[in-house]
């Protein structure tokens, strides 16, 4: 069964935001809208202060609170793991928005081709399927790849199925110590974040 | 990082303070109050500004039925399906309260809890999620339909409803505030417990003697719970924020 899934090295991301503009321009997002968002996070006090820079959007959760809360059932989570969002059935109630622990979803009336509902990172799901059929893989092939990660000028992030023991996303997690973010929330996140190497 | 949520404003807030209190309001007439059809009226009227409130702060107004799709696991759906039942048993009451309105008491009750199971279900809120709010949020409805109620008699059986009302939404929130500690529900919850319980029980124990005073014992209760709602809403609504339960080490690669 294959599971998408995301990984952001926290070694490797410079803060750089292109993973941000390159979402953006991809899925024409309005003003304030930022689906792959990166945090410039502090943490300690002077001098010992250190810096980590974290990119966060949707986790496309195993359990996804903004599912269980969607009263019209326009969110939905697909086989692939992928939580999507049915534009024509949402009602823009928001609610889902007050669900997910992760700021990940926004509604904007400046949303052009989306105005007044929610809407949120689809790990480039177009991408994904249009690249399947075409015979590529996803998180090797850049044209079946979310454009984030092409972006990336670190190879901080990383994309594949986390349930292929031989790919990246498995060998990844296998060589290095991770963590996903609210884990104690229990909606079990696919986007796992890299901190050192293993022990 | 903490971000305090925008999403729901006062039309929100407007749905878990008339709503509630118009609910309440529903369970102290039937309970109390059975022989007069206004307090059901009052009530119906409340619930539907409550809800209007919130259809206008939907982006997609034309497509409202479509909050009915999922009762399998969206409380909203389920109070929207109860609220359809309210109005059907209010409205029936309203020719016939026997046995329609015991039923529509009981339907009001279904849909505070409903409320107070859709805050509980925001999970990205802590001062939402915590289990208490449900209790806090169904008494605060008790309590200020009571209150409302006090409008239109002041008879014993309302009176002792009232005070019991008061009681347990005074527990609720001790019980929520030590789950769910909040800056910003200090001051109304200070409100609550001295001026909306303390004070209102004082007055509503003179009420046994003169009717005025009762009247201001639910003014007091129904003022502060209200209040105590509308911040939880709109301003004790923060998203709990981004953490990181390890930092990169850098320089291993």
């Amino acid at each position: 069964m294959t599971r998408w899934a995301m990984v952001a090295d926290l070694r490797r991301c410079v803060g750089c935001q292109t993973c941000t503009a390159a979402c953006k321009q991809t899925n024409d997002t309005p003003p304030g809208v930022q689906w792959r968002r990166v945090l410039d996070m502090e943490v300690g006090e002077y001098p010992e202060v250190k810096r980590a820079f974290v990119p966060v959007g949707c986790m496309h959760c195993d359990d996804p609170p903004c599912m269980h809360v969607c009263p019209s059932t326009a969110t939905k989570k697909r086989a692939d793991g992928i939580v999507t969002i049915d534009y024509d059935l949402c009602i823009g109630c928001a609610y889902c928005a007050l669900a997910c622990p992760y700021q990940a979803r926004y509604k904007s009336s400046e949303d052009a081709r989306r105005p007044d509902v929610a809407t949120k990172c689809t790990f480039c799901v177009e991408r994904i399927d249009a690249g399947l059929a075409q015979g590529l893989k996803p998180g090797v092939d850049p044209e079946a790849t979310p454009a984030c990660v092409n972006s990336c000028i670190a190879q901080a992030l990383h994309f594949g199925d986390v349930e292929d023991p031989q790919g990246n996303i498995s060998q990844l997690l296998a060589g290095n110590q991770h963590f996903r973010m609210h884990e104690e929330l229990g909606t079990g996140p696919r986007f796992y974040y890299l901190w050192d190497k293993a022990p | 990082m903490n971000w305090l949520q925008k999403h729901w404003d006062q039309r929100a807030a407007l749905n878990f303070m008339l709503g509630g209190a118009g609910a309440g309001l529903m369970i102290a007439a039937a309970l109390a109050y059975p022989q007069d059809r206004a307090p059901v009226l009052l009530s119906l009227v409340l619930v539907a500004t409550g809800l209007g409130a919130v259809w206008l702060e939907i982006g997609k107004k034309l497509r409202a039925l479509n909050v009915f799709i999922n009762p399998f696991t969206s409380w909203m759906t389920r109070e929207s399906f109860v609220a359809a039942l309210l109005f059907s048993f209010g409205a029936a009451a309203i020719v016939k309260p026997q046995p329609f309105l015991p039923l529509a008491a009981l339907t009001a009750l279904a849909f505070v809890y409903c409320q107070g199971r859709i805050l509980r279900a925001s999970t990205g809120i802590p001062a939402w999620r915590a289990p208490q709010v449900v209790l806090l949020i169904a008494s605060t409805a008790l309590a200020e339909g009571a209150a409302l109620c006090l409008l239109f008699t002041t008879a014993p059986l309302l009176l002792n409803w009232f005070a019991l009302a008061l009681v347990l939404r005074a527990i609720a929130w001790s019980r929520y505030r030590a789950a769910a500690p909040s800056a910003a529900l200090e001051a109304p919850g200070k409100a609550l417990v001295q001026l909306g319980t303390v004070g209102a029980l004082l007055l509503a124990l003179a009420g046994y003697w003169v009717p005025a005073a009762a009247q201001l014992a639910g003014a007091a209760a129904l003022a502060t719970g209200l209040w105590l709602k509308f911040v939880l809403v709109t301003r004790a609504a923060f998203n709990q924020g981004y953490a990181l339960p390890h930092l990169p080490v850098r320089g291993t690669r």
